[in-house]
């Protein structure tokens, strides 16, 4: 047992963190560069982070889930405005069918934001969105029709505008009646085991975001509380100021911790444990985050209230990686189920 | 990264959930009865006599030598299991092993890890509590010996205890933190009265004070130099702030485990908000013990401790303060009717962990100072 990252894996979190910090935004202006946009979407291309979700051989992909939660922690670290947890998702979930390459597409999920879109008919009939799309380039989102007792994948054209409230991460809403489009070389049909081993992958990627943004927004209002002065003094010799920071650090320590066996579970455990050790980490990583990034809002003050200070970038984005599989509250129902006994709500 | 055990880690998981399916004493949750502190010691001498305490320190003292994740294999099996937690002197061995000479290592070590002797720390004074620097017990040199006189207080398990760590000031003339030294004193001697402390919860064998009156201590029993006191107490309190060293996942994972039991034999009789606290309870204590891996895994490459302390020791407070109102909470009204309920007690217990070992208020000063590097006034 060694809860330590490899050799392999320190060096990879070193080159991520180092490439997310240059080419990520450092100001909201930033976010309007177009430039800086394509270079840091190109980097993560050439760094080949897009496809660690491919097929290595049998059926393995070629990276494992320590390795994708190392990047997208990175990632949320400088609110890097860039795709990457939506193409690797929908490449693991194209993995699982069989599907050799996915350049491009992502998933599209139901409007809980929780579980990919299932669509039992030729056409869309409610609202689905595809989540982490690549902000300038059209592209396919997958989709779920059941066959049996399990799933194959469909895809549906993207073409919506970019919405949502994540400033770094775009939403395109896929209108009702969107034509399902098959999608060439499934060799396989996806079992529920292979949706929640699936799922786990989004719980930990999603848990991953969550403590870059934490660990991004906990440095960002340290560096502000040494700065900011008042009363003639730097508002971080306050002890009201120097609490706050204190609790966040322990949140982001704690949160470091308990997503650990979730990314490690991805691959290693079974479907149902993988997945609940991700429900664990999501519960307490949402929580941690929310709470990091309003403390952020409040040490920065008034200014932490404009849409120029970058913290609510941080608070924004958040916001998404909370939601999406499921927030604190969703996977707290979850356990009830899964650990008392609880029946009432959807599965 | 690798959360698998290893085969000599399944291996040893697999003999003790064995030999504890035999051998669980079923006491009660450590913080809620006065007897649990009663058969501690048995259980204590039980699991050392089988080999599973201990696990991580020198064998030359009654340890195995074993690198320290064993600690967590033994913390998952013990709450697994519903059995009580490993003792928690984890900190003392750290304070002797990194302070002391060899013989008082050779002397006092063995004893307190099989259990044989029995210790307690006399650090906190009713006047120095956060600021225990500025504590005023006196150990006067007197020949070969030293003479104590003061009053100790929140001292754990003074009335069994056969040896005190004792900080006093053996210098009045330097600076608060620079005339302390640390002692081994005998507990068996006249000129040291016990008076236990009656807990919130009614529990009254953990806490005690302890009055020195021309206690008389072998000045070969200081443990460091003269003057030394203040460094062997911070390497102490750092160990004592770590859920790690003191094998609290298992107590809360115990009681979670009790709690979700109660939930499962009948969801339908606890509302919503009853259940959530019992869930959120469950990932906080799933949180602690993946901490633990961490911490214990980062000591592979060696022995820290610093102020990072801090930030465990609040997580753990934390733990326990939310695992103690999820009890709560599912107890309902019990907890107010009956004065005897255990939940009521958990809760109770769990408001000292934010006092004990030093305040949530001193580890965030700690932590804002020495790790965020904020500036002080």
């Amino acid at each position: 047992m060694d809860a330590r990252d490899t050799p392999e894996q320190a060096e990879l979190r070193r080159t991520a963190r180092q490439l997310a910090r240059q080419l990520g935004p450092r100001t909201v202006a930033d976010l309007a560069d177009g430039v800086r946009r394509k270079r840091l979407a190109g980097a993560v291309r050439d760094a080949g982070w897009l496809e660690l979700r491919h097929d290595g051989g049998e059926g393995a992909p070629l990276a494992s889930g320590v390795e994708a939660a190392i990047i997208a922690d990175a990632l949320g670290e400088a609110v890097a405005d860039v795709a990457f947890a939506g193409p690797v998702l929908a490449a693991d979930l194209a993995r699982r069918a069989g599907v050799i390459r996915t350049d491009g597409a992502v998933v599209a999920f139901s409007a809980d934001l929780i579980d990919a879109a299932v669509i039992p008919g030729p056409v869309t009939t409610t609202p689905i969105y595809a989540v982490d799309c690549a902000a300038e380039s059209l592209e396919a989102a997958y989709v779920l029709i059941p066959e049996g007792s399990g799933y194959r994948l469909a895809q549906v054209q993207v073409d919506g505008a970019p919405d949502g409230a994540d400033l770094t991460r775009a939403i395109r809403p896929i209108p009702v009646g969107a034509r399902l489009l098959a999608v060439p070389g499934q060799s396989r049909v996806l079992t529920r085991a292979d949706l929640d081993s699936w799922a786990s992958l989004g719980l930990a990627l999603t848990s991953a975001d969550l403590i870059g943004i934490t660990r991004g927004a906990l440095d960002l209002t340290v560096a502000y509380a040494k700065e900011r002065r008042q009363y003639g003094v730097a508002i971080g010799t306050f002890q009201a100021v120097q609490h706050l920071l204190a609790e966040a650090l322990c949140l982001l320590e704690g949160a470091f911790s308990v997503a650990l066996q979730a990314s490690w579970g991805v691959d290693e455990l079974g479907p149902d444990e993988a997945r609940s050790a991700g429900r664990v980490a999501k519960a307490y990583c949402a929580r941690a985050a929310r709470t990091v990034c309003e403390t952020a809002v409040q040490v920065h003050g008034g200014m932490g209230n404009t849409w120029d200070c970058i913290v609510h970038v941080y608070l924004r984005r958040a916001l998404l990686s909370s939601q999406w599989f499921g927030d604190d509250g969703e996977q707290l129902r979850q356990i009830q189920r899964t650990r008392l006994g609880v029946t009432d709500g959807p599965a | 990264m690798d959360l698998r055990d290893s085969p000599a880690e399944a291996e040893f998981r697999a003999r003790f959930r064995a030999w504890l399916a035999e051998h669980n004493p079923g006491l009660p949750v450590s913080s809620t009865d006065d007897e649990y502190w009663v058969r501690q010691a048995e259980w204590h001498t039980t699991l050392y006599d089988a080999g599973f305490f201990g696990l991580s320190w020198p064998s030359r003292f009654g340890g195995h030598d074993l690198p320290p994740v064993f600690d967590v294999i033994l913390d998952e099996e013990l709450a697994a299991a519903g059995a009580p937690p490993r003792p928690s002197l984890g900190y003392l061995v750290q304070g002797i092993a990194t302070h002391a000479s060899d013989a008082i290592q050779e002397r006092f070590l063995p004893g307190l890890i099989s259990g044989r002797e029995r210790w307690c720390q006399g650090f906190s004074e009713p006047d120095a509590g956060s600021d225990l620097a500025a504590l005023r017990t006196t150990a006067t040199r007197d020949g070969d010996e030293y003479v104590i006189n003061g009053h100790k207080i929140w001292t754990s398990y003074s009335d069994v205890a056969d040896w005190c760590f004792l900080l006093a000031r053996t210098d009045p003339a330097v600076p608060k933190h620079k005339g302390l030294s640390a002692f081994a004193v005998p507990m068996h001697q006249p000129g040291i009265e016990q008076r236990p402390l009656r807990m919130i919860n009614g529990i009254t064998t953990e806490f005690g004070q302890v009055l020195f009156d021309g206690a008389r201590v072998a000045a070969a029993n200081r443990i460091g130099e003269p003057g030394e006191g203040w460094r062997v107490a911070m390497t102490i309190v750092s160990h004592e702030r770590e859920p790690g060293e003191l094998g609290y996942v298992a107590r809360y994972a115990k009681t979670v485990k009790e709690l979700e039991e109660t939930v499962r034999a009948d969801p339908g009789a606890f509302r919503s908000d009853q259940r959530e606290a019992v869930a959120w309870a469950y990932v906080q204590a799933e949180m602690l013990r993946l901490h633990v891996r961490r911490r214990l895994s980062e000591r592979l490459e060696g022995l820290h401790h610093g102020p990072g302390g801090s930030i465990d020791k609040l997580l753990m407070t934390w733990v326990e303060q939310t695992v103690g109102s999820a009890a709560l909470a599912a107890s309902g009204s019990r907890a107010v009717i009956d004065a005897g309920d255990v939940a009521l007690k958990i809760y109770l217990y769990s408001r000292a962990q934010s006092v004990m070992g030093g305040t949530s208020q001193i580890q965030k000063n700690i932590i804002a100072t020495r790790i965020l590097g904020l500036p002080t006034a």
